[in-house]
């Protein structure tokens, strides 16, 4: 080769072959580019969800439910007003199972694989408590009568009254009268969409699982590197920054 | 750099061993026969979407024949030789969604892709042989499951490719919404993950896998098209997914995100309502504007390779072809509410999608300039793959021209939903984009089989077609802009529309006609399979690199190194080379294509001051112009 040629192949190093632009291997980035594709999914039935909800909004006959009167429960009290409680803590968890997450991905830089597989077996069963309190949040609601085809937690107009004068740990009990059959889309996209995000948390759980006991095996001792304890992770946080989305538009908004 | 993250998986590339029947011809991982089999499952579904459109078309010439063949063929979907109107409903929405989504999205890009990306930007493989496996196979598994949808008993989905709520919401809604419509979804869904597979696959190969000095602006341009394809389709059909999923929820779970109040005989159809149907068409065509890109977009790239090297010229603009495929997939994804002008869309918002959509236009005609500014002057091979490729170049001009029409709002109001927009978009997308196609696959062929397909038959193929495409979607025009409804089973009750029984006749006529060339084309492709005439190394003295492998292509594609790259892929009549092409692995022996590759080699100071000189304008003209060079 040339002088010539060499001098060129130092000039334009960045886009020249090879792994560049973006100096991951084809395996991450296949990872980054499905969950581009999974976020435009999610962003589909949020965008959805943001499109029924706002018809309904200003809409008397049948007003949208307020979200801290219907996911009010906690285990083991019953009929003490905590609104979120229960959802909040679903988020801390997932959340916290995030941040093992991290801590197992960096213990795979330090090649440790002890380590690893702790902090990879805290994370699935921060994943499994997770689906376990999604599971007691839908009987909950289901106990309650939602339907995908019916919801009966809009309130009237008395019953509007009643939910302002409710403050935290009061005790509740709904009339007759308090609260009527609203907008069916409620409660169907919150199946939907929950549901959806539940599966991807438990594909998440599989993967992990998978990892896990290839970690233990030794696989990626001898491979030399934990790059699949990153790739899960990676699809591991973007579950957990849906969820952020979802829990924001069902329980907050 | 990618020979590392290569070498991981095609270990075994160099020791070229011998697989087993199944290995090699069904479940192979090998992306030449993987792009065998979705060309040839393409041409298969083509076929028969193909013969669904002359069905429909039979029906709209003679409306008070009687056929006796087709009792024979179709039974009970026609009764004493005339087709049932429920399964003209169904072939036109069957035939619309094989065209768009098995032949043109699967069968093009899935062909192409597969076949060039690995082999033009030089790698072994793509980046993950066995999900490429897995993208043919849901693919193949989607087309079953479609074609499957045509024998129940109520028939297959018939609301239109579109399957706009509530037609394809209420499973009672006419006989085609029931199983067929699940059955479409099924199909539907599979052919996204199929999609997704692929897409994920050709971007990171295209990213990760090119060989030593291929610069993403050596790329050669069908590979830039690839690249925009699968960005598109990954962004896109997401989307179409999630509204896949809230109708597949309408229809068996009874809910009703698409359905409002529908009232049959005075009394509400529905337990349930609240929802808007034109939630579904919003999302549907954020998929669906796209698509019109991701089908067309690999049929430009094609277009580009082709002409450039049978015009023995470089191409005209590399880089404004690149930025105008570019701008071409930004816009795609702003513009979908230009399908939806007579929803009630707010007339502000009407405006926006009106502007975006004529942009469009502007990058669209880029290409098209570049394109014949390469042709101009050129010494021109008439090749059948190089006439398909100056074809597509006038149908994309005559398609084109009217979407100008179509794209205001004003306009489309009357001609929505009428032959005009049939005529539209069947020669901007679909003509163009078989054009594109088949130019590919008369190109590409000695690379595929190592043998030529017969020029005879190719060209009486390519004029035969291309007349016929004429023939059939030009007159399209008049009766769409005389309010001819598209849909409609046959126009004997609606005496207005009696004049233009005699240019139906002629439509289809001229559509059995393109249909008989298309045979010429199957038994040529098959024939010159296995009898064609041995093609050498480079038949079309072509530079870039999928031409440097051997002929017979072996698992690998290269025997031992992987070239290495030196220039951009149009170095055709060099006046300083005594060949007039230089493929992508020659040396650069001192010089380097300034549009391409930033002059490196000090340049001479004095030279330097003439530069100076010029203004920045006359520059800019020069290389307008190609005074330059």
């Amino acid at each position: 080769m040339s002088t010539h040629a060499a001098s060129q192949e130092t000039n334009q190093s960045v886009w020249r072959g090879g792994v560049s632009p973006f100096n991951v291997s084809y395996g991450k980035l296949m990872m980054w580019i499905f969950l581009l594709s999974d976020a435009f999914t999610f962003s589909s039935l949020l965008i959805a969800y943001g499109t029924q909800r706002f018809s309904f909004s200003g809409n008397v006959d049948t007003p949208w439910p307020m979200p801290d009167m219907v996911f009010n429960h906690f285990p083991f009290i019953h009929h003490v007003h905590l609104p979120l409680f229960f959802v909040s803590l679903m988020t801390f968890i997932l959340i916290f199972s995030s941040v093992t997450m991290v801590l197992a991905v960096e213990a795979g830089h330090r090649k440790s694989k002890s380590e690893v597989a702790k902090y990879m077996l805290m994370t699935i069963l921060g994943g499994f408590a997770f689906l376990g309190c999604q599971a007691w949040e839908w009987t909950q609601f289901i106990g309650d009568g939602a339907r995908l085809d019916f919801n009966k937690f809009s309130l009237t107009a008395e019953g509007m009254k009643y939910a302002e004068g409710l403050s935290l740990f009061d005790k509740y009990h709904w009339d007759e009268g308090f609260r009527m059959s609203g907008p069916a889309v409620f409660s169907a996209l919150f199946f939907l969409v929950t549901g959806f995000h539940g599966f991807h948390v438990f594909s998440g759980v599989v993967l992990n699982i998978i990892i896990y006991l290839n970690v233990l095996k030794g696989t990626y001792e001898k491979r030399g590197h934990y790059e699949m304890v990153e790739k899960v992770g990676l699809y591991w946080h973007f579950v957990d920054l849906v969820w952020v989305f979802v829990f924001t538009f069902f329980y907050l908004i | 750099m990618s020979n590392v993250s290569s070498s991981a998986v095609h270990h075994e590339a160099h020791e070229h061993h011998e697989e087993g029947f199944i290995r090699k011809y069904i479940f192979s991982m090998d992306h030449k026969m993987i792009s065998k089999q979705f060309l040839i499952t393409g041409i298969i579904m083509g076929m028969i979407g193909m013969i669904m459109s002359l069905l429909f078309r039979m029906q709209l010439a003679w409306p008070n024949e009687s056929f006796g063949f087709l009792s024979t063929l179709l039974g009970k979907w026609a009764p004493d030789g005339k087709l049932d109107p429920n399964f003209y409903l169904a072939l036109v929405t069957i035939h619309g969604t094989i065209m768009v989504f098995y032949v043109l999205t699967a069968g093009l890009s899935g062909t192409f892709s597969n076949l060039l990306i690995p082999y033009q930007v030089g790698a072994r493989d793509m980046a993950s042989p066995f999900m490429n496996m897995l993208s043919y196979w849901f693919f193949f598994m989607s087309s079953v499951v479609l074609l499957i949808s045509l024998f129940v008993e109520t028939g297959p989905a018939s609301g239109g490719w579109t399957i706009y709520p509530p037609l394809s919401a209420l499973p009672e809604a006419m006989p085609g919404s029931g199983s067929g419509m699940t059955l479409w979804l099924v199909a539907i869904i599979l052919f996204i993950a199929s999609s997704l597979l692929g897409g994920i696959n050709y971007i990171s190969t295209i990213l990760n896998m090119r060989t030593k000095g291929m610069s993403m602006n050596r790329m050669p341009l069908t590979i830039w098209a690839f690249f925009f394809t699968a960005i598109l389709g990954l962004l896109a059909f997401p989307v179409l997914l999630g509204g896949g999923l809230l109708l597949i929820f309408d229809r068996s779970f009874g809910t009703s995100f698409y359905l409002s109040d529908i009232w049959v005989n005075g009394v509400g159809a529905l337990n349930n309502t609240g929802g808007s149907p034109i939630l579904f068409q919003h999302l549907f065509w954020f998929l669906g504007h796209p698509e019109v890109y991701i089908i067309l977009m690999p049929a430009l790239g094609i277009t580009s390779e082709v002409i450039a090297t049978n015009a023995r010229k470089p191409i005209f603009g590399y880089t404004a072809m690149v930025i105008s495929l570019l701008g071409i997939s930004f816009l795609s994804f702003l513009v979908w509410g230009h399908h939806m002008f007579v929803t009630g869309m707010n007339p502000f918002l009407g405006e926006v999608f009106m502007i975006l959509t004529l942009i469009i236009a502007v990058p669209s005609a880029v290409k098209t300039f570049n394109y014949l500014a390469t042709l101009w002057k050129g010494n021109i091979q008439f090749t059948p793959g190089m006439l398909f490729a100056i074809g597509l170049v006038s149908l994309f001009i005559s398609g084109g021209l009217t979407g100008i029409f179509l794209g205001n709002a004003t306009l489309d109001i009357n001609l929505h939903d009428t032959y005009f927009v049939v005529a539209h978009f069947h020669l901007v997308m679909g003509s163009a984009a078989i054009f594109g196609m088949l130019a590919g696959i008369y190109h590409w062929f000695p690379r595929m089989y190592g043998r030529y397909m017969n020029n005879t038959l190719g060209y009486i193929h390519f004029w035969v077609t291309f007349a016929a495409a004429y023939l059939v979607f030009f007159p399209m025009h008049f009766m769409g802009i005389a309010g001819v409804p598209r849909r409609y089973y046959q126009f004997t009750l609606l005496p207005e529309f009696g004049i233009w029984m005699d240019v139906n006749v002629l439509i289809t006529i001229a559509a059995i006609v393109g249909g008989s060339a298309q045979v010429i084309f199957v038994w040529n492709f098959f024939y010159s399979i296995f009898k064609g005439k041995k093609a050498p190394q480079n038949p079309w003295k072509s530079n870039t690199l999928e031409w440097t492998a051997p002929v017979e292509r072996i698992h690998g594609n290269w025997e031992g190194d992987i070239p290495t790259v030196y220039r951009w892929p149009y170095d055709y009549s060099r006046p300083d080379s005594e060949e007039d092409f230089i493929p992508q692995n020659v040396p650069d022996e001192g010089h380097s294509e300034e549009k391409v590759a930033p002059k490196t080699a000090p340049v001479a100071p004095e030279h330097k001051e003439v530069e100076e000189d010029n203004s920045v304008s006359f520059s800019i003209l020069k290389r307008l112009f190609g005074f330059a060079r």
